[in-house]
């Protein structure tokens, strides 16, 4: 099935599109430099480093915590991180008892400012099928076993908010600085399918 | 419509296959795929509802034996020709020929774009309202997912007005109405054998929902449904 993974033969996309651009370059539609600029963004600029600042920052700032809660957009737009789908930004917080899932079953709705570019399984048709239905059967794929007793919340993101999702601080880490924190975080704990493993035990050297 | 891009809640598509070590595109024309159709839309020549709405009516054995950027190119395609910004024959003789599709972009609903009109900017619901949403079927563009149509929730936040992408696909007024965070339990969704600890979240536009009336149903009110965490 393509839409669940990715066809690596080459198709008539490649020629299509560049016939398409040349076209559009022709009559002046769009700029090629332009379009330089948004592939760069997105392939160097924009990912989920973004997020993990975020989600540490969170963690090492209780007042920045409360305004994350509260407005997303304004409290990430503080570390200088805004952008396309990230106006209408909404941070849900896992806890001990609670945990969160993003999943946008019509389309590919994902928050670019803090996660960058969704991978190919968030828009899996897999994916986006049973996020909704069995949430807890499709974590356990991803590894995540979750207690019974934890509430699953599924943020299916339909409209104009796009969601991100703090995960729990692992345990170990009271030490740690809000740098070294932030290398902990992964992109799939902020989707929500993971969470993050406790940091290796140093080296004594 | 009711097409294949609607898919919360089907079974039949098999595991979640990941990648290891994923780029962000994986082919130099995926990055201009994706620029092209966003500069196009920057720049107004068509909306990003619009967009959707064309992704949705690639024909749906199309649509699935498709990649993510081929479908794409497609919308991208249809809605240059559907506009006129680019012709279909212009394409095909630079060796892009469009794929049609599926049927063409309905016209703007005169009922529903009355409906969202009339609809007050001033919220109708407030947060602990139970709605039931509509069970509405349009040929057109809509954000109400078929899984959580005639179903009951609870409102949990009114996220503040936008642009109502059902008229706004089909070069309808912009209508802006209240949306809503509404909290559906995952057994009233999927049935009593569902777990009754997990729960959807979905934002809906207030033209998707009725107000329930307030029946007497024993234990129902009492118990709250949003202990832990926040949302």
């Amino acid at each position: 099935m393509a839409g669940n993974g990715h066809r690596t033969i080459p198709t008539g996309a490649a020629l299509r599109v560049k016939a398409l651009e040349a076209l559009l370059e022709e009559k002046g539609l769009v700029d090629p430099q332009a379009l330089d600029a948004i592939v760069d963004t997105y392939e160097t600029r924009v990912g989920p480093r973004n997020g993990a600042r975020v989600v540490a920052k969170a963690w090492t700032d209780p007042a920045f915590r409360k305004r994350l809660l509260a407005d997303a957009t304004a409290a990430v737009a503080e570390l200088g991180i805004a952008g396309p789908e990230g106006e209408h930004l909404v941070a849900v917080e896992n806890t001990p008892r609670v945990h969160n899932l993003i999943v946008c079953t019509l389309c590919s709705c994902y928050p670019w400012p803090v996660l960058g570019l969704p991978p190919v399984w968030y828009k899996s048709f897999a994916y986006r099928s049973r996020a909704v239905r069995d949430p807890r059967g499709l974590l356990r794929e991803f590894g995540l076993e979750l207690p019974d007793d934890v509430e699953i919340r599924v943020w299916d993101a339909s409209a104009e908010q796009r969601y991100m999702v703090i995960p729990e601080r692992p345990a170990g880490t009271a030490d740690m600085s809000e740098e070294e924190l932030a290398e902990l975080v992964t992109r799939d704990s902020m989707v929500g399918v993971a969470k993050i493993a406790p940091p290796a035990r140093r080296s004594s050297r | 419509m009711n097409g294949i891009h609607d898919m919360g809640g089907m079974d039949g598509f098999g595991p979640v296959v990941r990648e290891k070590d994923e780029p962000v595109f994986h082919a130099g024309w995926e990055g201009r795929m994706f620029a092209i159709a966003n500069l196009l839309i920057g720049q107004g020549y068509f909306n990003v509802d619009e967009f959707r709405h064309a992704i949705e009516r690639i024909p749906a054995p199309r649509y699935l034996n498709s990649t993510y950027y081929e479908r794409w190119l497609d919308a991208v395609q249809t809605l240059l020709a559907e506009k006129g910004v680019v012709t279909r024959d212009e394409m095909e003789r630079r060796g892009a020929a469009p794929h049609p599709p599926s049927q063409p972009a309905a016209a703007l609903d005169k009922t529903a774009a009355k409906r969202a009109q009339t609809a007050r900017v001033r919220a109708k619901f407030r947060p602990g309202d139970r709605v039931i949403t509509r069970n509405l079927n349009p040929l057109g563009h809509i954000r109400l997912a078929r899984y959580t149509r005639a179903h009951r929730g609870v409102i949990r936040r009114d996220r503040g007005a936008y642009v109502l992408p059902d008229t706004n696909a089909h070069g309808g007024p912009p209508c802006r109405q209240h949306v809503y965070s509404v909290e559906f339990k995952a057994t009233e969704l999927w049935g009593p054998e569902a777990p009754q600890n997990e729960r959807v979240y979905i934002d809906l536009w207030e033209d998707y929902l009725a107000p329930v009336p307030k029946a007497p149903v024993r234990g129902r009110q009492k118990k709250s449904t949003h202990k832990g965490g926040r949302i």
